[in-house]
């Protein structure tokens, strides 16, 4: 059974039983459990129409589920055991969906859980066991999801920027689990972008391709961290930095720069370096000024200022870092980078074991730590 | 989201405000702490940040290593270890504050004269996930 192309018919799916009339979360229950029953029963029996299968099963889950209901109330159904007749689309349903479940109401959390649901097709047991927790509590924070979003309209327009927030959280944040959450999320993103014409949506596909080209370089053996100047760069997937390269040189071509591709521009630079010699610091330190001057962030800031090292040598990057707070997440590993490269090995080693007393995840403190033991094993000679 | 331990200490942690032991309660007022703390863990798992919730039998022993070819060696177990783990909550919440509030909800758990516990709790974050894009 192809798991891609069940996924892709959910959101469509959702959207034909609201058109029937049904209202959003009681249709995407009544999807949800006939996606279920999809995986169940699919591989054995193949249905010749698989979208007709999904909108029937479904269809007679949202009845039953509604008799259900109404004999709990003692009170009629209301809605027609016969479908309506007229099931064209008269707005892109799917779209509608990324805007609801992306919706500026929802925490962050509960936008990329419903999203996963709703627009990704994915089971509840599959985002629990990708965030690492149980079903109950992942199917808890998805009908909590839909309460907070049940008056929002499903024809309201929505805000692209939100809906990119979330879809970037799915590839950046995502646990490594069964299902791989980083695919998933450009298999969305790649969705939307053939939706939508928006620059910004075409900078974050093309930022997650670049980045996913890198995936196999990234962790050695051991599954240790391998910083991008030591990656052997003959595993980086060309094909994806292809597409990456191409969807974002269209992106830019349309002269209303964003953050998304501003970061995908610093991607794309290291993708064309065919060794970390031959990186070009100086355009890559010109697309930091930009993403400065776009979203304002001390974190790209810090990031500037290590590519002014880069470009300019460690003492115009220490220079860069003076005026940010040293409480900024990776600070001290910026500084002991920096210190380092300017010949201040003590400093460096120290900085190195405060940076990595502050990592945010283990594969960093790992590597941060292999750094201070490195310096101060040097140190020691 | 971020995961959150809630540790809770048998011994070790400062003094609770309510400082009588279990077994000087009443039956009652034990009860009405248990229900409390299912109470809690139902409506965690109803907002969707519950994880996983575990108590200690509070006998513990000290296991190491004692060279090739010989049995662990095994100390204890002991009546008065300093710092003894009753138990723990594994929470998965929106923020580092909302951990602290939560922590402070259990803390409140009804003890001797059915009044709160204020008991010390020890919150300690779990290391997040590797993000993807990195520089």
């Amino acid at each position: 059974m192809d798991q891609a192309l069940l996924r892709a018919l959910i959101p469509t799916v959702i959207g034909v039983l609201v058109r029937r009339g049904a209202d959003f979360a009681a249709a995407e229950d009544a999807v949800q459990e006939a996606l279920v029953e999809a995986i169940r029963v699919w591989p054995e029996n193949p249905p010749r129409d698989p979208k007709g299968w999904l909108v029937t099963v479904a269809w007679r889950k949202f009845l039953d589920a509604a008799r259900a209901e109404a004999s709990r109330r003692q009170r009629e159904v209301r809605v027609d055991a016969e479908p309506l007749p007229g099931e064209g689309e008269a707005v892109d349903d799917t779209l509608q969906l990324y805007f609801l479940c992306a919706h500026p109401s929802l925490t962050p959390a509960s936008a990329v859980a419903l999203t996963l649901r709703a627009v990704g097709g994915l089971t509840t047991r599959q985002i629990a066991q990708a965030y690492l927790v149980p079903e109950a509590t992942m199917a808890q924070r998805i009908s909590r999801a839909k309460r907070t979003v049940s008056s929002v309209r499903f024809t309201q327009p929505g805000d692209v920027g939100t809906v990119l927030r979330v879809l970037y959280l799915v590839f950046n944040e995502g646990y490594s689990g069964d299902v791989d959450l980083a695919g998933e999320a450009i298999r969305l993103t790649r969705q939307l972008a053939a939706r939508i014409h928006h620059e910004e949506v075409a900078g974050l596909l093309a930022l997650m391709l670049l980045h996913h080209a890198r995936r196999p370089a990234r962790t050695a053996p051991d599954g240790s961290l391998v910083p991008l100047a030591e990656q052997d760069r003959s595993l980086w997937d060309t094909r994806l930095i292809t597409e990456g390269v191409d969807v974002l040189q269209a992106a830019l071509a349309r002269d209303r720069l964003g953050e998304f591709q501003a970061q995908a521009a610093i991607a794309a630079l290291h993708a064309d370096a065919r060794t970390a010699e031959e990186t070009d610091w100086v355009q890559i330190v010109e697309w930091y000024d930009e993403l400065v001057r776009i979203t304002g962030s001390p974190v790209a800031r810090l990031n500037r200022a290590v590519a002014v090292g880069e470009a300019d040598g460690a003492r115009a990057g220490l220079a860069a870092l003076e005026g940010l707070d040293p409480a900024l997440p990776r600070y001290s590993a910026a500084a002991a980078y920096l210190h380092e490269r300017d010949g201040d090995l003590v400093t460096a080693a120290r900085l190195y074991a405060e940076a990595a007393r502050a990592a945010p995840n283990l594969a960093e403190r790992e590597h941060l730590t292999r750094q201070a033991a490195r310096l101060n094993t040097g140190l020691r000679r | 989201m971020a995961k959150y331990l809630l540790l809770k200490h048998y011994r070790g942690a400062p003094a609770s405000v309510n400082d009588v032991p279990m077994d000087q309660w009443t039956p009652e007022e034990f009860s009405a702490h248990v229900q409390y703390m299912r109470d809690f863990a139902a409506r965690l798992e109803s907002t969707g940040e519950f994880v996983e919730s575990h108590e200690l039998s509070p006998e513990g022993t000290f296991v190491r290593y004692d060279g090739e070819g010989r049995p662990p060696v095994t100390d204890g177990p002991f009546a008065e270890t300093k710092d003894l783990i009753a138990g723990w909550m594994v929470i998965d919440v929106e923020s580092y504050e909302r951990a602290l509030e939560l922590a402070g909800e259990l803390s409140a758990a009804p003890g001797a004269g059915g009044k709160p516990i204020h008991e010390w709790l020890e919150v300690r974050p779990f290391y997040g996930v590797t993000p993807t894009a990195t520089e």
